[in-house]
C-alpha cells in the first residue's frame, strides 16, 4: 500500500492498525463508543468479522481463534467488559495462541452509558497489560505493539479507549501494508495450558505473576512510554486524551506520557520524578496511575485538583491546576459562561417509531400518562410495575410516556421482574426488553422464569435491529456484520423452545392488538411473552401520506400528544402534524387512538397542515 | 499558519457531522494539522449535536476551550445560543435562521427564545452575528438536505482554504447523483454570506471578506 494520510477516528485507526497488524478474526457486540471498530474492520473482506451475540461470546470467539493460531481482536464498550469478564480473565489465565487484543471503550461523562467505570481496574484483576493511545495516529501504531506484546508475553492485551478518543478524528499517516504472520492455523493440544482444571490452573497463576514482572521491565524501554522534557519545575504524568488536554494547558511543562498504563515502568517514573520540582498526575476518572505512583513512595498531586467524576477537558484541568497554585497565569477575561434556562433538547423516539404504540398502550393501562398541562403531579398508583432494559425503548421512561420503572444493565428486566414477583408484590410486573438485548442476555433469565415459575409478562420489542447503537445486525436479522446472509434466529422459536407456552406476536402499529394481548397477558396466571414486531423507522424510512388533524373535529383533548411522537406538535393551542416528519401509512398510531377520528391521511381531510 | 477553532452545532439529522468532517478534510488537504470531535449522545433521535473542529500547525486537544472559538456555524438558533459561551470575543457566528422546537416547547411547557433573546445571548461574546436564511434558501434550491453544504459555503468565506478543494471534498463526501446540487448549494452559501456580510457593514468591524483571489496557496494565510 502506498503512503496514506487521512483523517480517521480513533476507532477507525484501531481497526486499520489491527488490519495492518495481521488480525484475522474480529468479534464484537455493539456499544457506544466502541461500535465503529468492528464496523470499520468488517469492511476488509479478507478477514472474518462478526457481531457476536454478546461480549462474553465475542471474547470466547476471539480466544478460540487465538488458540487456533489466528490473531484476533475483540471490541466492546466498558460495560461490555463486565459481561465478558469471565472469559477475559480466563484468557489471561491460559494465555493465548496467536496475539489477542481486547479493546474496551470507557465513557467518561456518560455520553451514552449507564455508568462511568474506569476499565483500567481490570488490568489488576486480570493481570494483563493495558495500552492507551492519545490520538488516532497512536491508536493506529499501538495495535502493532499490542499484538507483539500479546504473543511475546503470552497474554491478552487490553486497549483502553475513551469516548473522546474513539470519536475524535485526527490525522493518520501510514506507510505500512497488511502483514499476516506466516504460520499455519490449527490448534495444538496442550492440556496443561488450555484445560484449566485446578491442578493446571495452579501452575498458571505463578506464570501470570512472572509475566507481570517481565512486562514491567519491558515497559521501561517501550517507546510508547515517552519523556518529553520542558521546564522542569513541573512534571506531568498523563496518558490518553488527558495528555492532549494537559499539553494544551501546560505547553511548557515536562511530560511523562504513558502509552502503557499497566504495569508501570517504575524506574522511568522515578527517573522522571527526581528531575522535576513538582509532580502532578492528570488522568480521567479514577486515580489509577496516581495511587500506583504514590505507592512507589513518590510524592504526587492528582485528584486534589483533577476531578474523578466526569469527562475532563482543558478548562477543567486549567481550573484545577490554578486552584492548587500550579498555574499562575491570570485568566485574560472570564467568559460569559453557560446560558442558564434554555430549553433542553433530549433525544426522542423518532416519528413512526415502532416502540411508541406499545408504550402508549401500557402507559394508558397503567395510568401513567397525563395530559401535558397536568404534568408534574404524582403518577396515579396503578398496581403495575414495568421493569426496563437498555435500548431506544428506554426513552419510554421519559414524559409523556413515563412507562419504564427500572433500567440497570442489559438483560436485567426479566430477572428483576421475576425477583419482584418472588418477593411477593401484589403488583403486576411487566418486563420490557428489545430484540437485540433479549438475544444478548434476555434468554437465560427467561429460562429462569420458565423454570422457577411466576405470574409475569415479558414484552419483547422487536424492531429488527440494534437501533440504539446505530442499527447493527444481530442474530434475529439473519444478516452478518459483513453483509452476508446467514440463518436468522426467530424470537418466537426461541421463546417457545425454552418452554413458554403463552406466546403472542402482534404488530407494533396495531393498537387494538397490542392492547388485547397486554390485557389478556395481565389477566393470565403464568408466564407469557408478547413479541411486538415492527421495523425501526430509521431502517425502513417510508414516508407516504402524512396524517393530518382535522381542526373541525379536533376538540383539543391532547391524547395524541401522549404518544410522544415528535411529528405531533402544538402551537398557539392548536395541535397539528408536521407533514415532513410524519411517516404516515407505515405508522398511523395517532389515527388509531384519536377518540374523535379527527386524524386521517391528508387527502381525506382535505385541509393543509400549517407550515 | 493561523489556527482556527470552529464549532459546528445543530440538531441530530441536520447534517452537522458531515459538515464538520468536510471542514476537517479540506483543512487537511491544505496542509493543516486537524482534530475534530463530535458530542452527540443519541443525536440520531433529534438531540443537540456539537462538533469541535480545530485547525493549526499542531493541535493537541480535540476539544476547544471555552471562549476560544473563532467561527461558529449553527444550523439552528437555540443551539447557537446553547453553545455561545464557547465564542471568543469578536468571533464570527454564522447562525441559520431556523428554529426547531424541542419536545418541551412543542408540548407548550416552555417558550422558545425569540430572535432578540438569541442575538442578545450571542452578543455577550461578539457583535459579528450573521443570521442566514439557509433553510429557506436550500428549500428553494429544491433539496433541504443541502443545508449543511450551504452553510459550509458561508463559513468558507472566513477561511483561507481554496474553493476548488472545498468543491472536490464535497463531491467526494456527498452521495453520487447530488454532487452538482451540493456544489451549487455551496456556491450559493458563499454568495449569501457575502451579501449578508456587506449588508451588515463589514467595515465597522474592521474585518475583510476573504475572497477566492486572496487565498491562492491556501493554508498560508
Ligand atoms: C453490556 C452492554 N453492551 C452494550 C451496550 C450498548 N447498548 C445499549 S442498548 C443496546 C441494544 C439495543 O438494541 P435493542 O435491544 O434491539 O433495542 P433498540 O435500540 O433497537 O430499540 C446496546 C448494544 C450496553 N449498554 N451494555
Ligand atoms: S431509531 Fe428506530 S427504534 Fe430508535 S427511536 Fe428511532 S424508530 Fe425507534
Ligand atoms: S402517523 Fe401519527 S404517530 Fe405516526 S408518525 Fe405520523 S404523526 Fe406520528
Amino acid at each position: 500500500m502506498a503512503k496514506m494520510i487521512k483523517l480517521l477516528s480513533g476507532n477507525e485507526a484501531l481497526a486499520l492498525g489491527a488490519y495492518h497488524a495481521g488480525v484475522e478474526v474480529a468479534a464484537a457486540y455493539p456499544g457506544t463508543p466502541s461500535t465503529e471498530i468492528l464496523e470499520s474492520i468488517a469492511r476488509f473482506d479478507d478477514i472474518y468479522a462478526e457481531w457476536s451475540t454478546n461480549e462474553k461470546v465475542a471474547v470466547e470467539v476471539a480466544l478460540g481463534a487465538s488458540y487456533a493460531g489466528a490473531r484476533s481482536l475483540v471490541s466492546m464498550k466498558h460495560v461490555g467488559l463486565n459481561v465478558a469478564s469471565d472469559p477475559f480473565i480466563a484468557a489471561s489465565t491460559t494465555g493465548v495462541g496467536a496475539g489477542m487484543v481486547v479493546v474496551a471503550a470507557d465513557d467518561p461523562g456518560m455520553h451514552s452509558s449507564q455508568n462511568e467505570q474506569d476499565s483500567r481496574h481490570y488490568a489488576r484483576l486480570a493481570k494483563v497489560p493495558v495500552l492507551e493511545p492519545g490520538d488516532s495516529q497512536e491508536a493506529y501504531e499501538l495495535m502493532a505493539h499490542a499484538f507483539d506484546i500479546s504473543e511475546r508475553f503470552d497474554t491478552p492485551v487490553l486497549v483502553r479507549m475513551t469516548t473522546r478518543l474513539s470519536h475524535s478524528k485526527s490525522v493518520v499517516k501510514t506507510d505500512r501494508e497488511r502483514a499476516v504472520p506466516g504460520r499455519a492455523v490449527g490448534f495444538k493440544r496442550d492440556v496443561a495450558k488450555y484445560v484449566m482444571v485446578p491442578a493446571y490452573a495452579r501452575l498458571r497463576h505463578p506464570v501470570m505473576e512472572e509475566r507481570l514482572v517481565g512486562l514491567a521491565t519491558f515497559a521501561e524501554t517501550l517507546p510508547l512510554n515517552q519523556v518529553l522534557w520542558g521546564d522542569q519545575s513541573l512534571g506531568v504524568v498523563s496518558s490518553g486524551v488527558a495528555y492532549q488536554y494537559s499539553r494544551e494547558v501546560l505547553p511548557r511543562a515536562s511530560f511523562l506520557k504513558l502509552g502503557m498504563v499497566y504495569p508501570l515502568p517504575e524506574n522511568l517514573i522515578r527517573y522522571f520524578a527526581v528531575q522535576v520540582d513538582r509532580l502532578v498526575v492528570i488522568e480521567e476518572l479514577d486515580p489509577f496511575l496516581e495511587e500506583s505512583i504514590r505507592a512507589m513512595g513518590i510524592s504526587v498531586v492528582g485528584k486534589e485538583c483533577i476531578p474523578r467524576v466526569g469527562e475532563l477537558n482543558p478548562d477543567i484541568i486549567e481550573d484545577g491546576l490554578r486552584r492548587i497554585g500550579l498555574l499562575n497565569e491570570v485568566v485574560s477575561s472570564p467568559g460569559p459562561g453557560v446560558v442558564p434556562g434554555l430549553p433542553k433538547r433530549p433525544p426522542l423516539l423518532c416519528p413512526g417509531c415502532p416502540h411508541a404504540g406499545f408504550f402508549f398502550v401500557i402507559s394508558r393501562l397503567g395510568k401513567r400518562s397525563r395530559a401535558p398541562k397536568s404534568r408534574g403531579k404524582a403518577a396515579s398508583e396503578s398496581g403495575l410495575v414495568i421493569t426496563g432494559d437498555i435500548g431506544c425503548y428506554t426513552l419510554g421512561a421519559y414524559p409523556p410516556l413515563n412507562a419504564m420503572d427500572t433500567c440497570a444493565c442489559m438483560g436485567a428486566s426479566i430477572g428483576q421482574a421475576l425477583g419482584m414477583v418472588k418477593a411477593g408484590t401484589s403488583q403486576r410486573v411487566v418486563a420490557v426488553i428489545g430484540d437485540s438485548t433479549f438475544l444478548h442476555s434476555g434468554i437465560t433469565p427467561l429460562v429462569d422464569a420458565v423454570y422457577n415459575g411466576g405470574q409475569l409478562t415479558v414484552v419483547i420489542l422487536d424492531n429488527g435491529t440494534t437501533a440504539m447503537t446505530g442499527h447493527q445486525h444481530h442474530p434475529g436479522t439473519g444478516i452478518s456484520a459483513q453483509g452476508k446472509e446467514t440463518r436468522a434466529v426467530k424470537l418466537e422459536d426461541v421463546v417457545r423452545g425454552v418452554g413458554v407456552s403463552d406466546v403472542r406476536v402482534v404488530s407494533a402499529f396495531n393498537i387494538r392488538d397490542i392492547r388485547a394481548a397486554l390485557r389478556s397477558s395481565l389477566d393470565s396466571s403464568g408466564l407469557s411473552v408478547i413479541i411486538v414486531r415492527g421495523a425501526c423507522a430509521v431502517r425502513a424510512p417510508r414516508h407516504a401520506q402524512p396524517r393530518v388533524i382535522d381542526a373541525e373535529k379536533c376538540n383539543q383533548c391532547q391524547l395524541c400528544l401522549l404518544i410522544g411522537c415528535p411529528a405531533i406538535r402544538r402551537e398557539n393551542k392548536r395541535i397539528y402534524i408536521d407533514p415532513a416528519s410524519c411517516v404516515g401509512d407505515a405508522c398511523t398510531i395517532c389515527e388509531q387512538i384519536c377518540p374523535r377520528q379527527a386524524i386521517a391521511p391528508q387527502f381525506e381531510v382535505g385541509v393543509v397542515a400549517p407550515a | 499558519m493561523k489556527k482556527f477553532d470552529l464549532l459546528v452545532t445543530g440538531v441530530g439529522g441536520q447534517g452537522v457531522i458531515l459538515a464538520s468532517n468536510i471542514i476537517g478534510e479540506v483543512a487537511l488537504a491544505a496542509g493543516y494539522d486537524v482534530k475534530k470531535t463530535d458530542t452527540l449522545g443519541m443525536a440520531q433521535r433529534g438531540g443537540s449535536v456539537v462538533s469541535h473542529v480545530r485547525l493549526g500547525r499542531g493541535v493537541y486537544s480535540p476539544l476547544i476551550k471555552a471562549d476560544e472559538v473563532d467561527i461558529m456555524v449553527a444550523f439552528e438558533k437555540l443551539e447557537a445560543a446553547r453553545w455561545s459561551h464557547y465564542l471568543r470575543p469578536g468571533a464570527v457566528a454564522i447562525v441559520n435562521n431556523h428554529a426547531q422546537f424541542p419536545l418541551s416547547v412543542n408540548l407548550g411547557d416552555e417558550p422558545y427564545p425569540d430572535d432578540g433573546e438569541i442575538v442578545g445571548i450571542l452578543r455577550r461574546s461578539t457583535e459579528r452575528i450573521y443570521l442566514i436564511d439557509g433553510t429557506s434558501r436550500v428549500e428553494a434550491l429544491g433539496n433541504p438536505r443541502t443545508l449543511n453544504v450551504f452553510l459550509l459555503g458561508c463559513a468558507s468565506v472566513f477561511l483561507p482554504l481554496k474553493i476548488r478543494v472545498w468543491q472536490d471534498i464535497i463531491s467526494q463526501r456527498v452521495p453520487p447523483g447530488v454532487q452538482k446540487l451540493n456544489i451549487t448549494a455551496f456556491n450559493r452559501g458563499r454568495k449569501e454570506m457575502r451579501r449578508v456580510y456587506l449588508r451588515q457593514g463589514a467595515a465597522e468591524y474592521g474585518a475583510r471578506v476573504v475572497d477566492t483571489e486572496d487565498v491562492r496557496g491556501g493554508g498560508r494565510a
